[in-house]
């Protein structure tokens, strides 16, 4: 096997399974501590990544981007949280479901509306292009950064969560609300932190994606269904599970595209494997996911006790 | 008063001399398009130049003034064909048009034969509906989708490239691309990749370009339509491949993302090949009229899609002209099939299956005199091309 391609594929594996974790961390948060299945998360992953194009159109600086659109996302998130989630914790299921998605469809087209519908072509930062070698292979800078910035984030989510009171009290919360309500904890404010805090990581991650994919509207449902099933995998509620659930789905999604086609020629005729690669690569994940509900219909890393 | 009554005689006798051509039901022209999601961009660009064609001949066609009805597909075939539905059997449209999507197109089509009306595809053309599955009543004004790629297959072994790597997406169209490259390229095919394509399309081609770079062809080729082909630019410009592999490309390098990769300073894509039907340099005096006051209208230049649209509304309109109206279903359709020219492309005949027999030529990105990037023709590949599947059409 070629080591070159296969680092360069482990990068990219990475670098996706990073962007998923920050979108699922939030997700599996307001999921697991506060019982609310919030489909428009994805949203704040396209509004960071507007937000984030915008300042840096006006300013050319991305760095300043990602500053000023981070509180922003987290603004808006707190906002949804206070106008629209609130009065519906106490409702069942479908009715988050039919609620978030209709924040979908109408935070879709504010932006469809205010920037139009051609998406918005982010630049990446100069002094992060180019490319850096590692075991023979070129591997662009600017993926590395992602995967840099994205373990970071992950580590000083894991402090808060381990080391601080607000860590404390979520893990409190994703185990035992009821609990915790009667220990004198506002858990409205908090609800509403944990909201702004999941928003804002989702938004890092858009903006980050957006100098390589662009800006675009509905980008958010995209990675939206697979961070349900990097939820899913990694046990809801669990920020660990998260973790790992989205390095597994990023690594094991890009080495199917990577490697399925070559993997299935040694056991079907090539046409027949040209065909099936694509259509079974696209399907892996969930078949990952189906797999390890069988097994373990809890995830892997479920929170200790509910 | 006496005036007043002569006056208003004299209104009521033009109004009723005006009645018989007012109360003519006006031509419906049905037009399936995209205009949410991120496709949208490419189904404004359609709308703008229906509009365009609307203004151009005056709202009317053979005399009868003309209504156009947009409904939009949603990227999806299931929207699509609902869309189509409605305009076939609420709106009651004598013709329906447009239609981006190879997949949108051939999950509407049947409304429209079905109901014995005539479509007219602006923009897809999906090998199924040009072959076996060819209908009388079915007409396509662009290109089989395996024309524009066997082009390039040819300009590929003229320009020496022995070894090539396939992009595209995997739906109807991305395989008939795909089909189209291998049916006329001689060197070897080191790889293909058919990714994700639709609502939740995959937009990031990491992994892809990593297995591109690592089969060591000499040259990539891509079909990315849409915000995708940006995209893709992007990241083949960013992993540095452009050093090392020779770009080619069909539908990906347009008008729709040339100013936004010059925004993005990636002039990589500068003296990349395509090969198309059209550029908005094509020597016709319809086409030049219909580029600057394109241009003049919104400011940029228009993409293939919007001069197929254009095109698609006056053959539908030269047509009706020649049958003396929309009513005889079978004298439009003789007259579409006649046709031996539409205005944005000049010569062009219809074959057996009601595709286009045309050129095909060999276009450059290039920087215009006002400093927008651009395409030009460079070189005509084929003359009077005719698609492969004709041969098994019954019609």
């Amino acid at each position: 096997m070629d080591l070159a391609l296969f680092v360069t594929q482990t990068l990219n594996g990475l670098q996706l399974g990073v962007l998923l974790f920050l979108v699922a961390a939030g997700l599996t948060l307001i999921f697991g501590i506060m019982d609310f299945i919030n489909l428009a998360h994805g949203a704040f992953y396209m509004l960071g990544a507007y937000f984030c194009g915008t300042v840096l159109a006006l300013t050319d600086s991305f760095l300043l981007g990602l500053l000023i659109a981070l509180p922003l996302t987290a603004a808006a998130g707190y906002i949804a949280e206070v106008t629209i989630a609130r009065s519906l914790y106490t409702r069942d299921h479908l009715d988050h479901v039919l609620a978030t998605f209709g924040l979908i469809l109408v935070l879709d087209t504010a932006v469809h509306w205010f920037w139009g519908a051609e998406g918005m072509a982010v630049p990446s930062p100069s002094w992060l292009s180019g490319q850096v070698g590692l075991f023979g292979a070129e591997l662009p800078t600017y993926r590395v950064a992602i995967v840099a910035v994205g373990l970071m984030v992950a580590a000083g989510l894991y402090l808060m969560v381990a080391h601080t009171r607000l860590g404390m009290l979520i893990r409190a919360g994703a185990a035992n609300r009821t609990m915790v309500q009667a220990l004198g904890i506002d858990i409205q404010k908090l609800f509403a932190v944990v909201f702004a805090i999941g928003a804002a990581m989702a938004g890092l991650a858009g903006m980050m994606i957006a100098p390589i994919t662009e800006a675009s509207i509905g980008m958010g449902n995209e990675i939206i269904i697979v961070a349900f099933v990097v939820i899913i995998i990694g046990g809801i509620g669990s920020i660990k599970g998260a973790f790992i659930g989205a390095l597994i789905v990023g690594v094991i999604d890009t080495m199917g595209r990577s490697y399925l086609d070559q993997l299935l020629k040694l056991v079907m005729s090539e046409q027949f494997a040209e065909t099936a690669a694509p259509a079974l690569s696209a399907m892996l994940i969930y078949i990952i996911m189906a797999a390890i509900l069988v097994v373990r219909p809890q995830g892997l890393f479920p929170p200790r006790t509910r | 008063m006496k005036y007043l009554k002569a006056w208003m005689a004299g209104v009521a006798l033009t109004t009723a001399a005006a009645l018989p051509v007012q109360a003519d039901d006006p031509i419906k022209i049905g037009i399936v398009t995209t205009l949410t999601t991120p496709a949208a961009v490419i189904g404004e660009d359609v709308k703008k130049a229906f509009e365009l064609a609307y203004e151009h001949m005056g709202g009317q066609m053979n005399g009868t003034p003309v209504e156009l009805v947009f409904e939009d597909d949603g990227f999806r075939p299931e929207v699509g064909k609902q869309a189509t539905d409605k305009l076939v059997k609420q709106d009651g449209v004598d013709i329906v048009t447009g239609y981006i999507w190879s997949h949108v197109l051939l999950a509407s089509a049947r409304s429209v034969t079905e109901a014995d009306k005539i479509i007219v595809s602006a923009n897809a053309g999906p090998s199924q509906l040009a072959g076996k599955r060819c209908h009388p009543n079915f007409f396509n004004v662009s290109w089989q989708n395996d024309q524009t790629p066997m082009a390039l297959g040819e300009v590929l072994n003229q320009r020496g490239v022995k070894s090539v790597y396939l992009m595209a997406p995997n739906y109807a169209a991305g395989k008939n691309m795909v089909s189209g490259v291998e049916r006329t390229f001689q060197g070897d095919v080191v790889g293909t990749d058919l990714t994700k394509w639709g609502k939740d399309a995959q937009l990031d081609f990491s992994a892809e370009l990593a297995k591109a770079r690592a089969s060591g062809a000499q040259a990539l080729w891509a079909f990315y339509p849409g915000k995708a082909g940006g995209a893709f630019i992007k990241q083949f410009t960013d992993a540095g491949l452009g050093d090392q592999m020779e770009l080619y490309t069909v539908f990906t390098v347009d008008a729709l993302s040339l100013p936004r990769l010059q925004a993005g300073g990636l002039d990589g894509v500068l003296g990349s090949l395509a090969t198309m039907t059209w550029s908005p340099d094509l020597d016709t005096p319809e086409n030049a009229k219909f580029v600057a006051d394109f241009r003049a209208k919104h400011g940029a230049y228009p993409s293939f899609y919007a001069a197929q649209a254009y095109d698609a509304l006056f053959f539908i309109k030269g047509a009706v002209e020649a049958a003396g109206g929309i009513e005889d279903v079978d004298a439009v359709r003789a007259a579409m099939r006649a046709t031996t020219s539409l205005p944005t492309r000049g010569a062009v005949t219809f074959g057996p299956n009601n595709f286009p027999i045309q050129n095909l030529y060999l276009r450059e990105t290039i920087v215009d005199a006002d400093g927008n990037w651009t395409t030009k023709i460079v070189g005509t590949v084929y003359e009077a091309h005719q698609d492969p599947y004709a041969a098994e059409c019954a019609n």
